[in-house]
């Protein structure tokens, strides 16, 4: 009935757990590796937030990287493009993923704040406007959309639209107001950045409109296109076009020649130049473009051209390059 | 059988209107009761079924990924969890003990100051924890500690979400302790602090673990005040450090839940195994604690 | 110096004792400690200080731009859209919280109660001593388990499945059922304990009076525990009023005002953890709704709570 053995008991339990997390650190995803192995071992840390829609990349291209280079840590957030934004040029972050190029007000700040960057396009992406299954659209122009989503818009039924659509009550889904996302399509389809109906479900996590849309009888929502190309099978894909006649359903063909208008765009990620003096920073920028296409088909994002590569990497050396 | 019982039993039977009325409401109870714990069992069963079949010792130790969904694993999270666990321990054990001792041994109750502590702490035990949260993102991980959101953030946001029900507890395991022993101590010369230090502690320790363990079980199943601070999704790799970025079993779990990918989904059951196990176990050293060293005075 | 423990055991044989207490090494020591002591005892209370100060401060700057009465009356919540949208009117999250909550407590409160007297009046000793401990477990059951259960299962499988009842992916119907299975072991707990506090004697006097069980039960029992059984109520309101990751996992992120419980209901909990998740500068009206929201919050927390403590103390029977 001794403390003692009490004390020696509760001891024993906390080492044990502390042998558990121990031994499970020595084991680290291992795998095939990737092309171009680099022969130093780099260690460090690398912060990446932004863009949720970069986000699978971004992730897919740590996880990939982390094959060659198991020591660099890679964190990456999604807290939006313009969230991302506001941590990068405050330098709290290395690199920033946006779906949208960056903005004067946020370029003002990072010159305030002395933050060079450069803006590297680091795949093809279209938004896609996708109904659940149950909701079958097959084309909404532009005009349409924009009937629908535009400012204390109270439709609530495609057929007030055009009686020839389907008469469905909708739930809209949508992104949230940090993300590159909301700010492209709003530009895109309502003419003004921002500017929104209020009514629907916003998420910055693309994943939980996934489940959304698809949950829904009469679901209706838009996100990047690597998105729906992983849950094709729950969602259905709406074609969007100036009128009925070019109305097109995002591919990725149509993506990377840049006939999907006006919802095709790039994405981007921005490393910057005191991040990419960094030997681990560069390294991992020089994997992602060399990379990219494998990155991009891992996380099912439309890739880039060789053109477009080529591109990338000068902008990449140019900025690394200088001191 | 008392002599209440036996008179009752002597007793004519109620008419049948009273008889009625009785199995009415027994019949009431017993449904309410059917069907609180069939819905409990439902959920226990729901992600035991989605989800035991997913854990192995490849789920303890991989790290989340993208890539391949099937072979995401909890390594991160449950380092981090155990991790949020032994810093939110340190912290609060010798704090709640501490103030503990000192309301139940020093404190004069008719003074203003210590009656305004015990209120707040009764307060401070019922606060959302989604509040704690608020508090770590205010004052933890920007403003005057402005540590970002590391390890040592969400450790002491915990920490601090805990420490009334610990004060709570650990009060309530001292003044169990009767005061004959303290009396005696005194009696033969010792100190307050002495009496304190070698009586009434070990005396209390056991009804103290009890409640420091239960209340470590409720710190770790938090997922409201670490997503206000900013916890990490998915990293791949453990926290290095205090001044690392982290993440927590519930945290994993709620990412994994509102995925699409059915495959998540699973995964998330899982996790939600994986942290149940380790809830029981902690529970069960806690009744085994109260059991075995529970002192009869 | 004196040396305590030398005068009190000469004092037992006898030998004159010294009761005058003279400061030495060890009062110092003892002082020494009660500060800590004190010091521990304090931090407690700037626990909560620095609650009511961070949620204080950032609430009165955020309506140093947004005037109270559009905050408390306004009808519409919209604080993360463009200037133009914006619209800080807090009721939505309010009707939120109360409306899932009555969904909860609409649940929480008979089965809890009936659970309750079960475990105290009518359940044999060795069902109680399985059922008391698996109860206490069950309320610690981390909540997110049960938005887990309420978004992959109970939507789809329960309301949707079996019930057929047309509901959104995420409802407030959902959050707020399973919220009550989350509420009713803490109720059941608690309000079980009070009725086991009351004493043998008061039963067995209404049997030897003729008394049924029921009326045992129900006359006797249940209003002596009074006192405990409405804290238990309160303390159930409490949690559900500040439960957060259910809500956002299966009620939705649509702030309304609608009474419809099939549509998507967002709570001030769940609001907060919900803008957290999106980065918000510092500063910015966006992290200063994480305040304001917060603060009410707590007032509706704390005046449950006060309330909760006046009435334990208007009902409390005294038992010899």
């Amino acid at each position: 009935m001794s403390i003692n053995r009490l004390l020696l008991v509760i001891a024993t339990v906390a080492s044990l757990a502390f042998a558990v997390t121990a031994c499970g650190d020595d084991e680290e995803g291992g795998g095939a590796t990737a092309s171009g192995s680099t022969s130093e071992e780099l260690s460090g840390s690398i912060r990446i937030d932004g863009s949720s829609t970069v986000f699978p990349f971004a992730q897919a291209a740590a996880e990939l990287f982390n094959e060659e280079q198991p020591n660099v840590q890679i964190a990456v957030g999604q807290s939006g493009t313009g969230g991302g934004f506001e941590k990068f040029c405050a330098g709290e972050t290395d690199i920033s993923d946006a779906s949208r190029p960056i903005e004067d007000d946020e370029v003002g700040v990072c010159e305030e704040n002395s933050v060079d960057y450069e803006e590297i396009a680091v795949a093809n992406d279209g938004i896609s406007v996708v109904t659940s299954k149950e909701l079958a659209v097959d084309c909404l122009t532009v005009d349409q959309l924009k009937q629908l989503w535009e400012p204390d818009s109270k439709i609530k039924n495609l057929s007030e639209i055009d009686p020839s659509l389907p008469d469905a009550e909708l739930t809209l889904f949508g992104p949230g107001t940090d993300s590159g996302t909301f700010d492209f399509f709003t530009e895109a389809i309502n003419g003004e950045e921002g500017a929104t109906r209020e009514d629907y479900e916003a998420s910055e996590d693309d994943n939980q409109l996934v489940t959304g849309v698809s949950g829904s009888p009469g679901g209706l929502g838009y996100f990047g296109f690597s998105y729906y190309e992983q849950n094709a099978d729950k969602l259905n894909l709406v074609g969007v076009g100036e009128d009925a006649a070019s109305c097109q359903k995002p591919s990725s063909e149509n993506i990377q020649d840049g006939s999907y208008v006006p919802l095709g765009r790039q994405i981007f990620m921005y490393p910057s130049a005191e991040a990419l003096a960094r030997p681990e920073v560069k390294a991992f920028m020089d994997f992602v473009i060399q990379n990219e296409p494998a990155i991009a088909e891992a996380a099912q994002i439309v890739p880039l051209t060789d053109e477009q590569i080529s591109e990338a990497q000068q902008k990449v050396d140019s900025l690394g390059g200088g001191a | 059988m008392t002599g209440a019982q036996i008179a009752a039993s002597v007793i004519p039977k109620r008419s049948g209107r009273d008889a009625a009325a009785e199995a009415g409401f027994r019949g009431t109870m017993y449904g309410a009761v059917g069907i609180a714990f069939l819905g409990l069992a439902v959920l226990i069963w729901d992600f035991t079924s989605d989800g035991a079949s997913v854990v192995s010792w490849d789920f303890l130790t991989s790290f989340p990924s993208r890539i391949i969904p099937e072979s995401s694993g909890v390594q991160s999270a449950l380092v981090g969890t155990v991790y949020l666990m032994a810093i939110c321990a340190v912290l609060v054990v010798p704090l709640g003990v501490a103030t503990a001792v000192y309301l139940e041994e020093y404190a004069d109750e008719g003074r203003w100051y210590n009656r305004l502590i015990e209120v707040n702490i009764q307060n401070l035990a019922s606060v959302p924890s989604v509040v704690y949260g608020i508090l770590g993102l205010a004052f933890i991980v920007r403003g005057p500690l402005g540590m970002g959101p590391v390890l040592l953030a969400g450790g002491i946001t915990l920490a601090l979400l805990v420490l009334p029900v610990v004060i709570i507890v650990a009060r309530e395991a001292i003044r169990a302790v009767p005061p004959s022993i303290r009396e005696g101590s005194l009696a033969l010369g010792a100190t307050q602090w002495q009496t304190i230090w070698k009586q009434v502690l070990p005396g209390s320790i056991a009804g103290i673990s009890t409640g420091v363990i239960l209340a470590l079980s409720r710190a770790i199943g938090e997922t409201a005040p670490l997503l206000v601070i900013g916890a990490a999704v998915s990293p791949r790799f453990n926290p290095e450090g205090l001044d690392s970025a982290f993440t927590a079993l519930p945290i994993q779990i709620f990412a994994w839940t509102q995925d699409p990918n059915q495959e998540f989904v699973a995964r998330a059951a899982g996790a939600i195994c994986v942290l149940m196990v380790i809830l029981l176990a902690m529970n069960s050293v806690a009744i085994w604690l109260r059991n075995r060293y529970e002192q009869k005075w | 110096m004196a040396e305590p423990r030398l005068a009190a055991a000469s004092g037992a044989m006898g030998g004159r004792v010294d009761l005058t207490r003279t400061p030495s090494a060890r009062s110092r020591f003892e002082g020494a400690i009660r500060a800590g002591l004190i010091g521990a005892a304090c931090i407690s209370v700037l626990t909560t200080l620095a609650i009511v100060g961070s949620l204080i401060v950032e609430t009165v700057q955020f309506f140093g731009e947004v005037p109270i009465a559009d905050f408390l009356f306004g009808t519409r919540w919209a604080p993360t859209f463009a200037e133009s949208q914006q619209s800080f009117g807090v009721l939505p999250l309010v009707w939120g919280t109360v409306f899932v909550s009555l969904i909860a407590l609409a649940v929480a409160v008979p089965l809890g109660l009936l659970s309750a007297i079960y475990l105290a009046e009518y359940a044999p000793q060795r069902v109680r001593k399985v059922v008391k401990p698996v109860l206490e477990v069950l309320a610690g059951v981390p909540t997110i388990v049960f938005g887990y259960f309420a978004l992959t299962y109970f939507t789809p499988e329960v309301l949707r499945g079996v019930l057929g009842i047309e509901v959104g992916i995420f409802n407030a119907l959902s959050a707020g059922l399973i919220m009550g299975l989350l509420v009713l072991p803490t109720i059941a707990s608690v309000a079980e304990d009070a009725m086991s506090a009351v004493p043998a004697s008061l039963r067995e006097g209404a049997f030897g009076l003729g008394a049924s069980k029921l009326q045992v039960s129900l006359r006797i029992v249940f209003p002596a525990a009074l006192s405990g059984i409405v804290a238990a109520l309160i303390l159930g309101a409490s949690r559900a009023v500040g439960e957060t990751v259910l809500v956002l996992v299966a009620g939705g992120q649509i702030p309304s005002l609608s009474i419809d419980p099939t549509e998507s209901h967002q709570t001030m909990a769940a609001f907060v953890a919900a803008i957290s998740r999106g980065d918000i500068s510092t500063g910015s009206i966006e992290y200063l709704t994480i305040f304001a929201v917060g603060f009410t919050l707590l007032v509706i927390t704390l005046v449950l709570n006060i309330a909760s403590i006046r009435l334990v103390r208007k009902y409390r029977q005294v038992y010899e």
